[in-house]
């Protein structure tokens, strides 16, 4: 059996009358890259926080690391690293000065400190940036040296709170690579997004939603155990199809796509296409094809088509 | 060991986000010396050259010598003349001048009589000799302005009729200590200190945390292995540095501006401002982690600095006040440094011989250290 980093059990936070995490279960494996997939609002933030000891949980048992929380906190903080949503380091200090404030506070030795440091800047391109403020950092920049500074003391686990929700493609797509080189190092990693393609790369990944786990799995599992088939019809009039299907019982969701509407259709139809294209509502040249299910329609039927 | 490389590295940090603050970094030294030329120069007690008008009815040489006389003394200084009462009384009403000198027509019969001009003491049955030979009509409401007008009730006259002085014994001898000269800026000088340090010090460390709060700082820091106490005394640091700072400007300025003596060793003038600012600051702090911003942190800072002002015997004499405003005086950590630094810096005190305000401000920080520290939880909720 593989050794579990994170293992939740009903774990709960309510603020005043807004239940923002509900009876979360968690099994993180050591090394894996865990998703949290959600709508802003959903809970992961909270769900992270309690995650790192930064929030006490109203109900639920926690082990980060074998840690029990929140009683050890303090202990586990020297274990973990945690890189929050928003830009949390000095705008008016240098990214070599952040970087050296981290180092001290996690006790580095001075020599230790300069090599550690050298190869973090090195590691995450930002030698040339060393003598400039935070503050004037771009976005992809800033996350860089975010995570630069979570990774300092090199923590077992590392807690990524929507890292690149301010950064463009290019830059997501180098900050991923960056990720699984920590993950093939060993470092298990929490990432929450609300990116489909981010949440893709994940090795695992929970769907929440309203504080509500809805769904956990890989994302092939996630795919293959979708409750629905995918349709996707090329229509004349899309937008008026779309309104006539959703009427219909068995239609959990459609989405139109240019000039394709993307149907999901209950999985008890047998025969989707068959089922589709006897309603009144297609005209004759419309053309049906069954398609592989994507993440997002995963989403949406975990989420109950609310999102329509 | 951990610990001490912890609080290094918040306190090189800080020191670094100082030198950056261009404005924070100005206003540790344009305080201090702003505050002191202003006070320094305009607080005065000795009250000189109150506008004062005449209202002569007389129109005699004696009274217009009557009138240099009085001007003399340098106590008041006539701006106006006056031919009717109700003019005098609206111009005293319209605080044109604060107040009246009423010269009567018999001036020259009631200064003959007067027991100063030496006929010898008549029977004291006899009304006419004991009228005094003039009126003063004052504003009463300034009780300072009052007081300096009556203290010419009695004003020798002697110079009046060219005699020489016929001085009467004094009642009592008075020798002025430590100020003889009565210069207002020796007692507010030192007072300045207590001042200025309390309003920068709980204004700056106020600040410090909550600002962290506000950038977002906080939420990386408290997941970092950094722990309360380390945070505090790493912010705190910095500050007792500027703090020694500004008291040099203080007490040197002073020095050279406003003849203030530095009768005291300066090592116990370091011991009590050090005790001193280090109380301030964990007020601040404090007061830092009760404030959600740092508009709320100012608004604190001026809580605590008004009473520190007013009550802490730096304006008005402590003994004056009633005992339910003592006690509030007493809390206060500018009351006990005010009594240290005046008595080390004008009456070359020892602290050992002020123990209870030395203790007192130890064990105020002391307090404020711990209560901060229990108040800054490592956590979100």
């Amino acid at each position: 059996m593989t050794e579990l980093v994170i293992q939740a059990q009903t774990l709960s936070r309510d603020f005043a009358d807004v239940k923002a995490v509900q009876g979360l279960d968690l099994a993180v494996e050591k090394g894996c890259i865990y998703g949290f997939l959600g709508p802003n609002g959903s809970g992961k933030t909270t769900a992270i926080r309690m995650l790192t000891g930064l929030l006490r949980p109203s109900a639920g048992e926690v082990r980060v690391l074998g840690l029990k929380l929140p009683q050890a906190a303090d202990e586990l903080r020297l274990r973990i690293g945690y890189m929050t949503q928003k830009f949390s380091l000095y705008d008016d200090l240098t990214v070599k000065e952040n970087l050296r404030f981290i180092a001290s506070v996690y006790a580095l030795s001075p020599r230790a400190q300069k090599a550690r440091i050298d190869e973090l800047l090195d590691l995450y391109h930002l030698e040339a940036q060393q003598q400039r403020l935070a503050g004037r950092l771009s976005g992809g920049q800033r996350q860089r040296l975010s995570l630069c500074a979570a990774v300092m003391h090199k923590p077992q686990l590392l807690f990524l709170d929507e890292p690149t929700s301010a950064v463009d493609p290019q830059n997501r797509r180098d900050f991923w690579e960056q990720l699984f080189d920590l993950s093939a190092q060993g470092t298990s990693i929490l990432v929450s997004t609300h990116y489909m393609d981010e949440a893709e790369r994940c090795h695992r990944l929970a769907i929440l939603e309203y504080g509500i786990k809805r769904a956990d799995g890989t994302p092939e599992e996630l795919m293959r155990n979708l409750g629905a088939q995918v349709v996707e019809i090329a229509s004349s009039d899309p937008r008026r199809l779309k309104q006539r299907l959703l009427g219909l019982p068995q239609v959990v969701s459609a989405a139109q796509l240019g000039s394709r509407l993307r149907v999901l259709v209950d999985a008890a139809i047998s025969d989707p296409v068959a089922y589709l294209s006897h309603q009144s509502a297609l005209a004759a040249d419309d053309a049906l094809t069954v398609v592989r299910p994507s993440l997002e329609d995963v989403f949406v039927v975990s989420t109950g088509a609310r999102s329509q | 060991m951990i610990a001490l490389q912890r609080i290094g590295a918040v306190l090189s940090k800080e020191l670094i986000q100082l030198r950056r603050d261009r404005m924070t970094f100005g206003m540790i030294v344009m305080i201090p010396l702003i505050q002191l030329l202003l006070f320094g120069y305009a607080i005065n007690t000795n009250i000189r050259h109150i506008p004062v008008g005449v209202l002569d009815y007389s129109h005699s040489g004696l009274s217009r010598v009557l009138i240099q006389t009085v001007e003399a003394t340098q106590v008041v200084k006539f701006t106006q003349r006056f031919s009717a009462l109700e003019a005098a009384e609206a111009a005293i009403a319209n605080a044109e001048v604060r107040a009246v000198l009423i010269i009567p027509a018999d001036v020259s019969q009631r200064l003959a009589r007067h027991p100063t001009v030496g006929l010898g003491s008549p029977p004291a049955s006899d009304e006419l000799t004991a009228r005094p030979v003039a009126q003063w009509l004052a504003d009463g409401a300034d009780t300072l302005v009052a007081a300096a007008i009556r203290s010419l009730r009695g004003m020798p006259l002697t110079e009046l009729l060219d005699k020489p002085a016929n001085r009467t014994t004094p009642t009592f001898e008075v020798t002025l200590l430590y100020n003889p000269e009565q210069r207002t800026a020796v007692h507010i000088v030192p007072g300045l200190v207590a001042v200025i340090l309390t309003m920068t010090m709980i204004m700056f460390t106020s600040a410090a945390i909550v600002r962290e709060r506000e950038r977002g700082n906080m939420e990386m820091l408290i997941t970092t292995p950094v722990r309360p106490v380390e945070l505090m005394l790493g912010k705190i640091v910095p500050y007792i540095f500027i703090g020694a700072v500004q008291v040099a400007i203080i007490l040197g300025l002073g020095h050279v501006l406003f003849q203030v003596p530095i009768n005291g060793g300066l090592l116990q003038l370091a011991a009590a401002t050090f005790l001193f600012i280090t109380a301030s600051l964990s007020l601040g702090l404090v007061i830092s982690t009760l404030a959600k911003n740092q508009l709320q942190s100012m608004q604190m800072t001026v809580f605590v600095l008004l009473p520190s002002i007013l009550l802490s015997g730096f304006m008005f004499p402590y003994e004056g006040m009633p005992v339910a405003a003592q006690s509030i005086a007493e809390a206060l950590p500018a009351t006990h440094f005010m009594r240290l630094i005046r008595g080390v810096v004008l009456r070359d005190v020892e602290l050992v011989q002020m123990m209870p305000d030395v203790s007192w401000l130890a064990l105020f920080t002391l307090a404020g250290l711990t209560l901060a520290s229990l108040r800054f939880k490592k956590r979100l909720d």
